[in-house]
């Protein structure tokens, strides 16, 4: 039996009904739904341990109206994978941008970095950090693109990518020192559903960061010129008007975002060349606008 | 030239194209015809200019927005939509 039929068979036994459907997603994760029930297959990269304090974090009380909970607080396991049951929601339309919950997003954002850490399991460090030193590293070519990215990731302090997990009450940084609170990892839009309220999903990069690396994509977006302004200024005003703690005191969110959110461009520029490779393809407009990007952030 | 109060002796200065003859002594100010006009004119311009916009709240390396760099035309473009939605 295959890896889609044992978990359309788990779907079942949680309730699901109907055929089962594979949902598209990252290349190195399965997703399959029967009806109201979802069921991931995590990256093999995802171990059973680290998991566990994550998905035990979203089932908590704490994070109610938050995080979307699994329907189990275990990890099963199937054929050596990590796998997860949750309920179905409704995702953001891709067709309906104009609509995009960006407000509703920054405000989730806001609460859950405000979670008090006591409360939870021992949570594992955030997986920003170590999901953009991966990106980085997946590009094998050595042209003048790869070059570019690897100098604007080298660029960053590299104790982010290999130093200890943070310690609550952070480390002193050039602005002050870092926030250690609740953070999802990597956000963007699909990581949003609506089950009568819109609520994060995905809990494999959750655990204890700088949570201005969750703000650092829209972030990269803006500063690359992809993000219309406006925007940008919702996002991050819901944000700041929601309490949240990820920028600090100070009227230069910048201050804070400056380091995420170039570790966030250097990902996405390396997230596009292994894809533009993989297709035998050029950089597109989009694309090449991150690449633009990486070149400010090393002439700077 | 003279100054017409106290008989000083005037000088004559140039500001933003405007002649101004002013008195060494009392330091009086005379305006040719249609000076005093010009600086009025100048005086409602400065007014009424809007004030000049914020710099873009933006980091350092940030595309300059706006103008023919912003790249934000792109919403239905399909590898920009599928930055927005996945990791």
């Amino acid at each position: 039996m295959g890896l889609e039929e044992e978990l359309a068979g788990i779907a079942g036994a949680y309730g699901g009904t109907g055929a089962p459907v594979v949902h598209p997603t990252r290349t190195d994760v399965v997703v399959v739904r029967r009806g109201e029930v979802v069921v991931k297959a995590h990256s093999a990269r995802d171990h059973a341990e680290a998991l566990r304090p994550r998905l035990r974090a979203a089932a908590s009380a704490a994070l109610t109206g938050v995080m979307l909970p699994p329907l189990t607080p275990e990890v099963l396991q199937v054929a050596g994978r990590a796998v997860t049951v949750w309920p179905a929601g409704r995702p953001v339309a891709q067709d309906e941008l104009d609509d995009a919950p960006w407000e509703e997003g920054a405000r989730l954002l806001a609460a859950l970095h405000a979670v008090p850490l006591t409360g939870l399991p021992g949570l594992p460090a955030a997986g920003g950090p170590a999901r953009a030193a991966r990106a980085v590293r997946r590009m094998t070519a050595d042209g003048p693109v790869e070059r570019l990215v690897r100098r604007a990731f080298d660029g960053l302090p590299q104790e982010l990518f290999h130093g200890p997990a943070p310690e609550p009450f952070g480390a002193v940084g050039e602005a002050g020192p870092l926030p250690a609170l609740l953070t999802h990892g990597d956000w963007h839009l699909g990581q949003l559903v609506r089950r009568g309220r819109w609520l994060l999903i995905d809990v494999d990069d959750l655990g204890v960061g700088d949570p201005a690396w969750d703000l650092a994509r829209p972030a990269a977006w803006y500063a690359a010129g992809l993000l219309d302004p406006a925007v940008w200024e919702r996002f991050l005003g819901a944000y700041l008007a929601s309490g949240g703690p990820a920028l600090g005191r100070g009227d230069d969110p910048w201050r804070r975002l400056d380091v995420p959110a170039r570790a966030l461009t250097v990902q996405l520029a390396a997230v596009a060349v292994v894809n533009a490779a993989g297709e035998s393809r050029e950089l597109d407009e989009v694309e090449h606008s991150l690449i633009e990007a990486c070149n400010r952030i090393v002439r700077v | 030239m003279q100054c017409p109060k106290c008989r000083g002796n005037m000088r004559t200065y140039e500001r933003n194209g405007v002649h101004i003859e002013q008195c060494d002594n009392c330091r009086g100010i005379f305006l040719d015809y249609g000076e005093l006009e010009t600086l009025t004119q100048m005086e409602s311009r400065f007014h009424a200019a809007p004030p000049p916009p914020p710099p873009a709240a933006g980091p350092a390396w940030g595309a300059p927005h706006g103008g023919h760099y912003g790249h934000h035309g792109h919403h239905g473009q399909r590898s920009w939509v599928g930055m927005l939605f996945s990791t």
